[in-house]
């Protein structure tokens, strides 16, 4: 399994990509999707919604389980992946490319200095 | 430590997800539940259900301790027949389901779940008070389940018995793979038609087996399945799975099991408790629902409630339906709302789903 060098990451097992100009992307790691199995639906909060860090800020349904996501910052949501209203089975296919989330307007860039590099998640989900 | 079946490397070999399965570590599923439940629906999949325990029940009173622990009529039964069958506490709580297969005359084999082996083979010694030996052999015996509308295609290749002529609910005894004295039973928890085989893991190369059935099935696309297609190929016949839908806490009759509740024989555990049950008249019923709203899936444990919010009853079994594309599910509810087609609402998180009773099975099968 694949888990980029450029990405942080949570216990809850998203990540978080820092875009550089105050905004990062947000999505699933490839353990985490391949653990749900085929995913269904995705029912993510809306643009504009403001988050706290470790918020929930969605659901993910796959064929056998359901999970909740949870923001890895605080931010606006600035994007939602619309896509994945009609693909879901993105995330499974590219966690970390077409299978993105949601896009946050981060309101404290530092918070993701707490999150875990790859090498570290890697450690726990081993 | 978990148990292996015989076909753990295979199974890592294909790149399985294993989880701990009654004391197993078993595949739950491969590359994608979707493509092997598909794969059984439409042409043929293979399981390794080696997890499943099987006693064998002999002597001259065989068939009296059978009756006495379990609630169908086995006497019934011919030799290469087989019942479903299930035991009772005394309360007509349920001890767990169970295939009985007769053998031969004085000679019994009872299939039972995996996780439930070693308990049921403490009750059943508990209360063998008759001229019969009880063995538990699940550590000897391996179990494939070759399932879908081209399985007999598929074994066919394999042996020398004419499986087209092998009704459900029977087996017979005979060559496979090279191998001879196999049980080949026509049975199965997918709804399409299918086999169980037996094999004594000691005197067959099991993975050498495995190997061939996926040969033989290649053409027909044949797929290695996990439980997580088992659970919903299941789901979708509105079988019952025990832990979830029938337990120690509900009894058949109202668990949707009271075809196989004989109250008139002589005389078995639970025939009391479930014979009142009856002339008060149930409580509850175990039912199939469909939820309206494609984005609302059900799951075990969700509350059941009505049109007042008021809580009726409680989710048993859910998931979508891969077969259908629909949201699908089983759970008990208040007798007076398990007539077909009534609304009830299932309590997703923050929601409330419409939901519809239906009487499985959701898929239907000629």
């Amino acid at each position: 399994m694949n888990y980029p060098d450029d990405l942080k990451y949570t216990r809850e097992h998203e990540w978080i990509r820092d875009n550089g100009d105050g905004t990062a992307t947000v999505g699933l790691t490839d353990f985490a999707q391949s653990e749900l199995g085929d995913i269904v639906f995705v029912e993510l909060e809306d643009t504009g919604t403001a988050l706290d860090q470790e918020q929930v800020f969605g659901t993910v349904e796959a064929v056998k389980t359901v999970s909740e996501l949870f923001a890895p910052a605080s931010g606006e949501i600035t994007e939602v992946n619309e896509q994945l209203e009609d693909e879901p089975e993105l995330i499974n296919d590219d966690p970390y490319g077409e299978g993105w989330m949601i896009k946050l307007k981060l309101s404290d860039p530092s918070e993701l200095d707490n999150l875990m590099s790859a090498d570290d998640y890697k450690d726990i989900i081993a | 430590m978990l148990k292996r079946t015989p076909f753990y490397s295979i199974h890592l070999q294909a790149g399985a997800k294993l989880i701990d399965f009654g004391g197993f570590e078993m595949p739950v599923q491969y590359e994608s539940i979707k493509k092997e439940h598909n794969a059984v629906r439409e042409h043929v999949g293979m399981f390794d259900v080696s997890h499943m325990g099987e006693f064998f029940v002999e002597g001259p009173e065989a068939l009296d301790l059978i009756q006495y622990i379990t609630i169908n009529d086995a006497s019934t039964l011919k030799p290469g027949k087989i019942q479903y069958s299930a035991m009772c506490y005394e309360n007509g709580g349920i001890v767990d389901d169970l295939l009985v297969y007769m053998l031969e005359e004085n000679r019994y084999m009872l299939v039972v779940n995996a996780s439930n082996t070693e308990k049921d083979f403490k009750w059943i010694q508990e209360h063998n008070s008759f001229d019969a030996t009880l063995k538990n052999r699940s550590d000897e015996y391996c179990l494939l389940a070759v399932q879908g509308p081209e399985s007999i295609k598929t074994l066919q290749k394999l042996s020398d018995v004419n499986l087209s002529e092998i009704e459900p609910y029977t087996f017979k005894t005979g060559s496979f793979a090279g191998y001879d004295d196999i049980i080949l039973s026509a049975t199965g928890y997918s709804g399409e038609k299918g086999f169980e085989l037996y094999f004594r893991a000691a005197d067959v190369d099991l993975p050498i087996v495995w190997e061939r059935i996926m040969e033989a099935g290649a053409e027909f696309g044949i797929e290695p399945c996990g439980l997580g297609a088992r659970d919903t190929l299941r789901l979708e016949m509105g079988f019952a799975l025990y832990g979830n839908d029938i337990t120690k806490d509900t009894n058949p009759l109202e668990g949707r099991l009271g075809w196989l509740t004989k109250l008139n024989k002589e005389s078995f555990i639970g025939k009391e408790a479930l014979t009142k049950a009856k002339e008060t008249g149930l409580k509850r019923k175990l039912v199939g629902f469909t939820v309206d709203d494609s984005r609302s899936i059900p799951r075990s444990g969700y509350a059941i409630t009505n049109e007042n919010n008021e809580e009726i009853g409680y989710v048993t079994s859910g998931s979508r339906s891969i077969t259908l594309g629909t949201n699908i599910g089983m759970g008990y509810v208040a007798k007076e709302y398990a007539g077909e087609g009534t609304k009830i609402y299932i309590q997703i998180r923050n929601k409330q789903a419409e939901a519809r009773v239906t009487n499985p099975p959701f898929v239907k099968k000629d």
